[in-house]
């Protein structure tokens, strides 16, 4: 008999207000194999997958479970099946502990006895390679712990469909070798998985089958192993958007932004102190840091920013002390930032693009003596439209009737217009489709060659790659060295997104002669 | 069967229509409540909404009771779209009345043009003081301003009750809790001769047109909207958070303390314990029904102020009791919120989901 | 210190302290699954009225106590259509549900104002009630004292051991991961008010019923907010709201103990007591802003709406 098809979908539709999420999709998953489904960001991915997991229904089509017709009436029900689901953002509660958490998902009856659920968690986790003690808070986990219990509690459950949604996008490379240990393990053992990705070196290491969406379409399926990432890059874009950017190098000036000896306490009982962090920073240079997030990027943003007040002279520009400046004075110094969040900090989500300008580039003259030059706003915010390519109704559309990537054009273009020296960047392109993606990194570069000095803080390595001269990592709150990215390794900076490196090391804080 | 759905963009026809919508529900309901009680329902109505207009009297009786709720609402909106939950408009209403009547009183003997201003401010000052508490209480403590301004509602009328029954107390007032009569001095101009309508309500309509200005066209106007809507964006902005919220503060306070000067030096002429007949609480409907905008402040101040003055109308012809005012404020205010869902949402009727058809 | 005197004044604490005790254990169960109702002055001055306008009517203390707290739910649930279904702005919905009260409430009883009724009767706990002190203050109160005691009992319980109380701490923590583990929402949350306004509604019974067999306007004089107030105090932990309960019903008899003591201050000065507490206590609360958020129910106050 040929192999079981396990899930089928069959002509899927599910449409929103303004768009149709999903079109018309097949997808189907085989026993015991590991399947990826592969597009950009508001490819459709997502709905679909909520729709596998019972949250929503479709509008038409059909789904088969293990050869019988599906209506789906719930996650309880999916679960019921066998169909579990590990969250990209997840659906973990904090104040519980890892056994309370997987109670809940379990139907009463399996959760009275609580010692024994405990015993078969630690028997489960370990049986696959993933520790995990019952009675710890989840608030105590790191982020790699954390997807683990989501992985337990499915196989708790008994799935025998697993779908991962973005595993990848929190973990150290090293831990992306112990999850994928596991998943191959599983799909051995006939269980199904279904693995939801952007990043097609991993899917071509790992998965045996892909179905690759655009536009809530099909256009593609394949086996990975036996095709190019330029042709499933191409099924996931189409022909006509440019795939990457042209970097050419450039040899930097004169030292802009001296980081020295950053020392910062957070108030936040989740948050993550900084520990005498040292850098400098270039005019002309773009430099990365990576990691995982959750390690001190926020905190160091917040630093960089003036959100959070740090000792005067552990942040220099150009000369000038500013570890005690407040927004306000590092902009007029020529400090811009490009936050994580762009709706709910980069951009006031129910205000105007106009009014959105006016967030922070009041100083450019249109604000005299209190009175706000309202012309010289929907000048200045045609202006960014027009020179960064933002799709949208009118500059007086409000921030979130834009796309993801709309938006952060529109944010970097309000930054970039204000000619600044230094840009600190935090995760620019996260959830941005590949066209703006490629526009914002053309707007880095340009920013660089005028001569501004770019930090580029990402979990995206391959962006850091591309795009920066020289790179480190952050983990816990500490810097690694910087190194020029030519000299770096993916397993090197593996090592030190998981802490392994040595304290900032000297020549790391000599300030380089032009 | 019936289902809501959230629209994909806001209904800009509902944010002017709820409003509306919720006057005529509650009219439909006031009308229901009359028949329960066996009163004829358009006669009630009448009293209620006609009635007290009938003449000249009565539009200087509106335009009096308009005044002390176009101040506070004009102080609340400011609060308010900086979405800082400002209840305490009555305290400080209270205390701008209590601070007035003292230096009124203090001057009692003086005339001349500087006696009334320096009334008037006294009444602002404390006002203002009296919200500023509040304001501190939030930026250094972190308090919930809710709490805190509501507290500070009932200490100031303590404080009142304290003052009218103790050292304010006219001894020649034959032991009832009020104070001396002002000095002319001390009065507020009349606007209308031959009516008790003073140029309080002028304070009232200035106030809500710089209320106006001030968020259409001021980089503090925009300041205070960004801290409402973001208070991230804010931060991230450089905006000052805490002396945003203390400015927002002192304003309301003022406002509604200078409202609570006029009271005393207006219509009243004196201290008295029934000084607000809770201005402060009705000037909140005020603001949300005028959808903290000036031009619909000033509407809904007239009409909240049309509610007190047929209640007392209904009390009078159809002895039902006063409290159909606060029933009248309260089922509006419901109706608004109710109404205010569908900016947002919609009812769609719809069928069961589709089965979905199985495959052989 | 004479013991009688500290007896009579415990007791009364009790007393004083019992409709704060179940507003605010009400509010508790409320805001631990994310909602936050504003509108507790509103609700317990309708359960008040009606608790007062139902006994008056049929004789029967019990049909008021009854009424009472259907009426609360009652109020409740127009918050909750609000608040819930219709995701409004929870502070506005619960202002407005306040604000509605107090005027209905003032309405439905202005045939009622300044008539009294035999409250409920002290009911002496045979053997327990002969304890020197503790005996009086505890064990010899009215029916609805003893109901408050057991229904705090109760809610500890429920909170802490059950798997209802898990449930509603994982919704009030983060209602779309509950979503997306099966967990209703929204049923769980309409419970959860009309909790609240079950509790609020006896709270106003035992007003007009007990601790001053009567109706006036307004009779409940910032109880409600200052329960609110409570819930903070306590961290949303059962157990220290009792204990602030008691407190805060120390403070509101203390200018009768003053006067009782032959202090003579103005009745208006030392009536500003418990307010003037309720500050205080709040900034020795919120003064750390870490503190307060590691116990606040994650989810508090913000509409949920979820996705189709």
């Amino acid at each position: 008999m040929a192999t079981a098809e396990r899930l089928k979908l069959e002509h899927i539709v599910k449409e929103y207000p303004g768009c149709r999420a999903n079109d018309g999709v097949q997808l189907t998953v085989n026993a015991g194999e590991i399947h990826a489904l592969l597009g950009e960001n508001g490819a459709g991915k997502s709905t679909l997958m909520k729709i596998i997991y019972g949250v929503i229904q479709p509008d038409a089509g059909s789904i088969t479970w293990n050869g019988h017709p599906l209506t789906l009436q719930g996650p309880a029900h999916a679960r019921e099946l066998g169909i579990g689901m590990v969250f990209q953002h997840f659906s973990l509660f904090e104040t519980l502990t890892v056994a309370e958490n997987i109670a809940l998902s379990l139907p009463a009856d399996q959760a009275r006895d609580r010692r024994k659920l405990e015993a078969r968690i630690s028997e489960v986790s370990e049986h696959y390679g993933m520790a995990l003690d019952p009675r710890r808070y989840v608030n105590t986990l790191s982020i790699g712990e954390r997807q683990r219990v989501e992985i337990v509690r499915c196989l708790i459950q008994e799935s025998s469909l697993l779908i991962l949604d973005e595993p990848t996008s929190v973990l150290t490379p090293q831990e992306v070798e112990t999850l994928f240990r596991t998943l191959r393990q599983l799909s051995h053992e006939g269980c199904s998985i279904l693995f939801i990705s952007h990043k097609l070196q991993e899917v071509r290491d790992l998965c045996h089958r892909a179905t690759v969406l655009r536009q809530g379409r099909v256009t593609g399926e394949c086996n990975p192993a036996e095709v190019s990432t330029d042709d499933i890059a191409r099924m996931m874009v189409g022909n006509e958007t440019p795939l990457s950017t042209r970097v050419e190098p450039r040899a930097p000036g004169e030292v802009l932004l001296d980081v020295s000896h950053l020392n910062y306490r957070t108030s936040d009982p989740f948050g993550t102190s900084l520990q005498d962090l040292c850098m400098s920073l270039r005019s002309g240079e773009i430099v990365g840091i990576a990691g995982v997030a959750g390690n001190g990027q926020d905190e160091l943003l917040r630093a960089l920013s003036g959100e959070a007040l740090v000792s005067n002279d552990s942040i220099t520009l150009s000369g000038v002390a500013i570890g005690q400046a407040k927004p306000g004075l590092r902009r007029r110094l020529g400090v811009a930032v490009v936050p994580e969040e762009r709706l709910g900090r980069g951009a006031v989500p129910s205000m105007s693009l106009v009014d959105n300008s006016l967030l922070t580039a009041y100083g450019e003259g249109m604000v005299n003596k209190g009175w706000v030059a309202l012309n010289k706003v929907r000048d200045y915010a045609s202006r960014i439209v027009d020179a960064f390519g933002v799709r949208t109704a009118s500059i007086d559309s409000h921030a979130t009737s834009l796309s993801g990537g709309n938006l952060q054009k529109f944010i970097i273009g309000r930054e970039a217009m204000q000619q600044p020296k230094l840009l600190v960047a935090s995760h620019p392109t996260w959830g941005v489709d590949v066209g703006s993606a490629v526009a914002i990194h053309e707007a880095l570069v340009r920013l660089r060659d005028e001569g501004a000095a770019v930090l580029l803080i990402s979990e995206d390595l391959d962006e850091l790659f591309q795009l920066c001269g020289r790179m480190g990592a952050i983990c816990a709150g500490r810097l690694s060295p910087l190194v020029n990215t030519s000299d770096l390794t993916i397993e090197q900076l593996g090592q030190w997104m998981a802490g392994d490196f040595p304290s900032a090391a000297p020549s790391e804080v000599s300030h380089a002669v032009a | 069967m019936l289902s809501l759905e959230r629209r994909a963009v806001d209904s800009r026809a509902m944010q002017w229509a709820s409003p509306l919508l919720a006057l005529v529900l509650t009219i439909i309901t006031g009308m229901g409540i009359f028949m329960a009680l066996g009163k004829d329902p358009v006669e009630g109505l009448t009293f209620f909404f006609l009635t007290p207009l009938s003449d000249t009297h009565g539009w200087a009786e509106l335009g009096l009771k308009m005044a002390p709720l176009l101040l506070c609402a004009a102080g609340l909106t400011i609060c308010y779209r900086a979405k800082l939950w400002n209840i305490g408009a009555e305290g400080h209403f209270l205390m701008g009345a209590l601070w007035a009547s003292v230096v009124a009183l203090q001057l009692g003997g003086q005339s001349g043009p500087w006696v009334l201003p320096l009334v008037l401010i006294a009444g602002i000052v404390a006002g203002a003081v009296w919200a500023l508490l509040a304001g501190l209480l939030k930026t250094q403590f972190h308090c919930n301003e809710i709490l805190t301004t509501i507290m500070l509602n009932y200490i100031a009328l303590n404080l009142l009750l304290y003052a009218v029954h103790g050292p304010l107390k006219d001894p020649y007032g034959f032991g009832f809790p009020q104070s001396e009569m002002f000095a002319a001095a001390a009065l507020l101009p009349k606007l209308i001769p031959d009516t008790r309508l003073h140029i309080g309500l002028l304070f009232g309509l200035l106030a809500a047109v710089a209320v106006g200005v001030l968020f259409a066209r001021t980089f503090i106007g925009f300041q205070l909207k960004v801290l409402g809507q973001d208070e991230r964006a804010a931060a991230f902005a450089g905006f000052p958070a805490k002396r945003l919220t203390l400015l927002a503060f002192i304003l309301a306070g003022g406002l509604a303390g200078l409202a609570g000067a006029s009271e005393v030096t207006g219509p009243l002429g004196q201290l008295v314990p029934q000084v607000s007949p809770g201005y402060g609480y009705t000037a909140i409907i005020v603001v949300f029904l005028g959808r903290m905008q000036a031009v619909g402040i000033v509407l809904a101040a007239a009409l909240l102020a049309l509610t007190f003055m047929g209640g007392e109308m209904l009390q009078i012809a159809m002895a039902l009791p006063k409290a159909i005012t606060g029933l009248f404020q309260g089922l509006l205010l419901f109706y608004l919120l109710t109404c205010d869902a569908f900016i947002h949402y919609r009812i769609r009727i719809r069928r069961a989901p589709k089965a979905v058809a199985g495959e052989a | 210190m004479d013991s009688v005197l500290i007896t009579n004044v415990l007791a009364a604490t009790v007393v004083a302290g019992t409709p704060l005790l179940l507003v605010a254990l009400g509010e508790l169960v409320c805001e631990r699954s994310g909602v936050l109702n504003l509108g507790q002055e509103g609700m317990m001055l309708m359960g008040a009225v009606i608790g007062f306008i139902a006994a008056t009517s049929t004789g029967s203390l019990s049909m008021g106590v009854l009424a009472a707290m259907l009426g609360g739910v009652l109020m409740a649930m127009l918050f909750a259509l609000m608040a819930i279904t219709l995701a409004a702005n929870q502070y506005a919905a619960g202002l407005a549900l306040t604000i509605f009260g107090i005027g209905l409430s003032s309405f439905v009883g202005a045939g009622f104002v300044g008539q009294s009724i035999d409250g409920f009767d002290k009911i002496a706990i045979p053997l327990l009630s002969d304890i020197p002190v503790i005996g009086q203050v505890l064990f010899n109160q009215d029916l609805l004292v003893y109901g408050s005691l057991l229904i705090f009992a109760l809610v500890f319980c429920f909170l802490k051991y059950s798997r209802g109380g898990l449930v509603l701490r994982a919704v009030g923590e983060s209602p779309e991961a509950a979503n997306a583990n099966g967990l209703k929402v929204l049923p769980v949350r309409y419970m959860a008010v009309a909790f609240g306004g079950a509790m609020a509604g006896l709270a106003g019974a035992y007003l007009s019923l007990a601790y001053t067999p009567m109706w006036t306007e307004n009779m409940t004089a910032g109880r409600g907010w200052i329960a609110l107030a409570l819930v903070v105090f306590a961290t949303w932990k059962p157990e220290r709201v009792l204990l602030g309960a008691y407190l805060f019903g120390a403070a509101s008899i203390l200018h009768l103990v003053l006067q009782g003591l032959g202090w003579n201050s103005s009745t208006e000065l030392l009536a500003m007591l418990p307010y003037v507490v309720t500050i205080i206590v709040l900034v020795l609360l919120s003064w750390n802003p870490a503190r307060t958020r590691l116990n606040t129910p994650l989810s508090i106050g913000q509409p949920y709406r979820p996705s189709k």
